[in-house]
């Protein structure tokens, strides 16, 4: 397939980039405020909707004709709700924390008076005299957005907005190039999957361009079932025509005729800004028959995933896109040859799709510029956990984890001291301290045990118990095995029984070295990434928190003082301040009560449940309340 | 309709009792009551399913699409439903049945007024998602995946619903709260029996 009529697709492209242009700049430039509001999931589960709603009533009550867009996520997921107003003679500000009442100050204060409430200001959008910029955040050294650009400055239902922002012109450009020298920009760029494996992209799309068989399919893997990670749902909903336009482009490189975009269920915000972007992709003849004018057709369909985790590994995916339980095969033919419907297929991760048309559009060479010898390119990452800054964050490959957490996420909240991180999900494992100064890339992370996954990365802090983290991911992935291979469905609950007995304390010292030789088992035997991954995160916490295994083993202490059944709540007498009731209140289960004469507070061991609300009660003043394991610490009431 | 009641499927059957033959054959009558009784319900849900499947082709891959849209009609999968799609694709039921059963998102059983959605992301468990959990079962007083007897609540856990920067999150009625402990529970339960009153008030 050869698309005729180069020089149709361009000035179709021309005529429909400076309609988009015409309108973006009308927006900008019209004379008036733009307010964006930050309406992702991360923001409304913040309150953006109230915001939004506060901002458009106080501006119909000031009678003010200001545009009020949606926009999607910045990656600043710390200061959700955020605001960004740009008003002329302004640089475009941005707000963190922002309440309805604080909307309304901001709408009377700023868009009608002249005071840009500084004291409300997260950062500018452009390097100005005002107000300080994100570029002058210390972060921003770190930091470098490719996959991310777009993300929380256009909005994503208007499909304008991406296009005056340099959308689509790298489906124009690949349109006017022959597939096969997409591909060698793409395999000269060493893009490689973004999924977690990282599998080379130019290498699949060959193979499935090569292979026999029509028609040939693309899926867009949207199925990110990792608890903690949350990147790829940012940027379907907060960009997603950069998705489409990297499948587009996939297609005409491979000769596919047909695309489904695979999204989870639990996202149904991503879902229907997908579908909104398809139609006015459509509408545009950006999708369907004879795109631009050339004689290239493709057309995506939006699919679903009803919630399970296999379905992110690519057989299960294509199995439940057929409609029958995701199970996997085996391997080889790859779907590269046979995938969907037995058809050749490629199927790659959103991120790597966003990376494509940044490929075709600035060239294999800049691409490669950034990056390691073997990992190229960016990676995004979303930081979770005990950490300040947390969100979104797009380093070159090869920035060590410590820029990472640190510079990027400004490290530990409350003075608390850093103990491991947790990469790549059900399938990555714990790094501690000692393995902060990596290079974060493909390789590096495999080699210290965990791995890149899709990006999640939870830090944990001293409180955490790196047993019970284990136990966590081993529930999930016990919970998740589809149940195909003997040693995932069977080896994993029984790791699972050992580690949940060892957290209660009854755990035998012969149990770790079991633990370790089933988990190689466990690899070894089992089919999927799934099962091959699952003992990652044993392994891991056994390979460098061996000594907290110990400890609950032989003393029946939790050192981080988390598992339920070995800490227990004590209430200091000579701390309790006596004539304060607030833990008494506050007791989900009334376990709390005062001692007859004295008057200080006494917990009853049997009634407590250990949720903790007490010691959040207690006024910081007194502090009474401490944790003690192991639980027989406790001192018999007098 | 007669050839079903065979299936054990998709109906839990009594423990079949000794092999006399008066016994053997009792449960089936009584399924076949109960088939009567609740005719009125099986067939709205028989005639919403067609409504949903007429805007669909009969083909395997669209199982799952149809299966999503019925449960957001309905809100759950009843076995009238199951059997009709059954059909409509040609596919044994079993198939169907396995689907359903093997994905997280599809219920068997219907759902109560609210639902309560506990996260337990890596994020949300680390933040105490599972003391809040604990908290849920004893205030609602039933186990993860199930429904309150007076179909009020029914409470599950999802994966990760993607913010864990508001951990520990519970997903009431499909709008993620940030921050839900044992005391933010309690306040929920609070404001939803005071709406009630509320409207009982006004209905009156």
């Amino acid at each position: 397939m050869k698309a005729t009529g180069f020089q149709s697709v361009a000035s179709t492209f021309r005529e429909i980039k400076s309609r988009a242009e015409s309108q973006w700049r009308g927006l900008r430039d019209g004379g008036k405020s733009v307010i964006m509001v930050g309406a992702a999931t991360c923001g409304r589960a913040a309150g953006a909707l109230e915001v939004l709603q506060a901002i458009k009533r106080e501006l119909k009550k000031q009678k003010l004709d200001c545009p009020v867009v949606e926009v999607g996520c910045m990656g600043h997921c710390y200061a959700e709700p955020i605001v960004t107003i740009s008003k002329p003679g302004y640089p475009p500000i941005c707000y963190r924390h922002v309440n309805p009442v604080i909307a309304e100050r901001l709408v009377r204060e700023f868009i009608l008076g002249d005071d840009p409430c500084l004291e409300f200001v997260l950062a500018a959008l452009e390097e100005n005299d005002l107000v300080p910029s994100f570029s002058d955040f210390p972060r921003a050294k770190f930091e470098k957005k490719v996959i991310l650009k777009n993300c929380g400055h256009i909005d994503p239902e208007q499909i304008e907005h991406y296009i005056a922002n340099g959308g689509y012109s790298a489906l124009a450009k690949a349109l006017q190039m022959q597939p096969e020298e997409i591909i060698d920009e793409v395999k000269r760029s060493g893009l490689r999957g973004r999924g977690g494996a990282g599998f080379p992209t130019g290498q699949k799309w060959e193979i499935c361009r090569n292979a026999l068989g029509k028609p040939k399919y693309v899926i867009c893997n949207g199925d990110e079932g990792d608890p903690g990670a949350f990147m790829d749902r940012a940027i379907l909903e907060s960009d997603p025509h950069s998705v489409l336009e990297g499948m587009l482009i996939a297609g005409y490189a491979i000769g596919a005729r047909y695309g489904y975009i695979y999204v989870r269920a639990e996202y149904p915000l991503a879902v229907r800004r997908a579908r909104i972007a398809l139609r006015q992709a459509r509408k545009l003849n950006l999708l369907g028959r004879n795109i631009l004018g050339s004689d290239f057709s493709f057309d995506i369909k939006l699919f679903q995933g009803s919630g399970a985790f296999v379905c992110g590994e690519e057989t299960a995916l294509i199995a439940s896109l057929e409609g029958e339980p995701g199970i996997p095969c085996y391997r080889p033919p790859y779907p590269a040859t046979n995938g969907l419907y037995g058809k050749p297929t490629v199927i790659n991760n959103v991120k790597t799709l966003v990376s494509i048309s940044h490929i075709v559009q600035n060239g294999a060479e800049w691409f490669a510029s950034v990056g390691t010898e073997r990992s190229k390119g960016t990676a995004v990452f979303a930081l979770a956990g005990k950490v300040i800054n947390t969100g979104l964050a797009e380093v070159p490959m090869g920035t060590t984890l410590r820029q990472v957490i640190f510079d990027v996420g400004s490290g530990i909240p409350g003075g608390k001291r850093f103990k491991a991180v947790q990469i790549g999900g059900p399938s990555g494992g714990c790094l501690p301290e000692s393995a902060l100064d990596l290079p974060i890339d493909f390789d590096s992370l495999t080699d210290a045990g965990a791995m890149m996954g899709s990006g999640g990365m939870i830090v944990l802090d001293e409180d955490d118990c790196m047993v019970e983290i284990s136990r966590y991911f081993l529930e999930f992935t016990q919970r998740e095995s589809c149940g195909k291979c003997t040693f995932c469905r069977l080896g994993t609950k029984q790791m699972l029984e050992v580690l949940a007995e060892i957290t209660k304390g009854k755990g035998k010292i012969e149990d770790l070295d079991m633990l370790s030789q089933l988990a190689e088992d466990i690899k070894a035997g089992s089919l999927c990434g799934l099962g091959k991954t699952a003992p990652n995160p044993v392994l891991s916490t056994l390979r460098y928190f061996r000594d907290e295994y110990e400890a609950h083993i032989k003393e029946g202490r939790c050192p981080a003082l988390m598992c339920q059944e070995l800490i227990a709540y004590y209430i200091v007498p000579e701390k309790c301040e006596r004539s304060c009731d607030a833990c008494v209140g506050t007791c989900t289960v009334e376990a709390i009560s005062s001692h007859p004469k004295k008057r200080y507070k006494i917990i009853d061991q049997e009634k407590c449940v250990k949720c903790g609300t007490c010691v959040t009660s207690c006024p910081p003043q007194y502090n009474a309340i401490v944790k003690l394991s192991p639980p027989g610490q406790v001192p018999a009431s007098k | 309709m007669d050839t079903l009641g065979s299936r054990a499927v998709f109906v839990k059957l009594p423990q079949r009792p000794a092999d006399n033959g008066l016994h053997r054959y009792a449960h089936y009558h009584i399924i076949q009551l109960a088939a009567m009784v609740m005719t009125e319900e099986q067939a709205k849900v028989k005639q919403q399913t067609k409504r949903i499947l007429n805007r669909f082709g009969r083909k395997r891959g669209n199982l799952i699409p149809v299966l999503q849209k019925v449960q957001g009609k309905l809100g759950y999968l009843p076995r009238e439903a199951m059997l009709e799609i059954a059909e409509f694709l040609d596919i044994p039921e079993i198939d169907v049945y396995s689907v359903v059963t093997f994905y997280n998102q599809f219920r068997l059983n219907p759902p109560g007024r609210h639902s309560i959605r506990v996260c337990l992301g890596t994020a949300c468990h680390m933040k105490g998602g599972y003391i809040t959990l604990d908290a849920w079962k004893r205030r609602l007083e039933i186990d993860r995946g199930q429904t309150t007897p007076d179909r009020e609540f029914d409470l599950d856990t999802v994966a990760c619903v993607g913010c864990c920067v508001m951990a520990p999150v519970t997903v009431v009625d499909n709008k993620p709260q940030g921050k839900v402990e044992p005391t933010k529970v309690d306040g929920i339960l609070l404001s939803f029996k005071l709406e009630k009153e509320r409207q009982g008030e006004e209905s009156r």
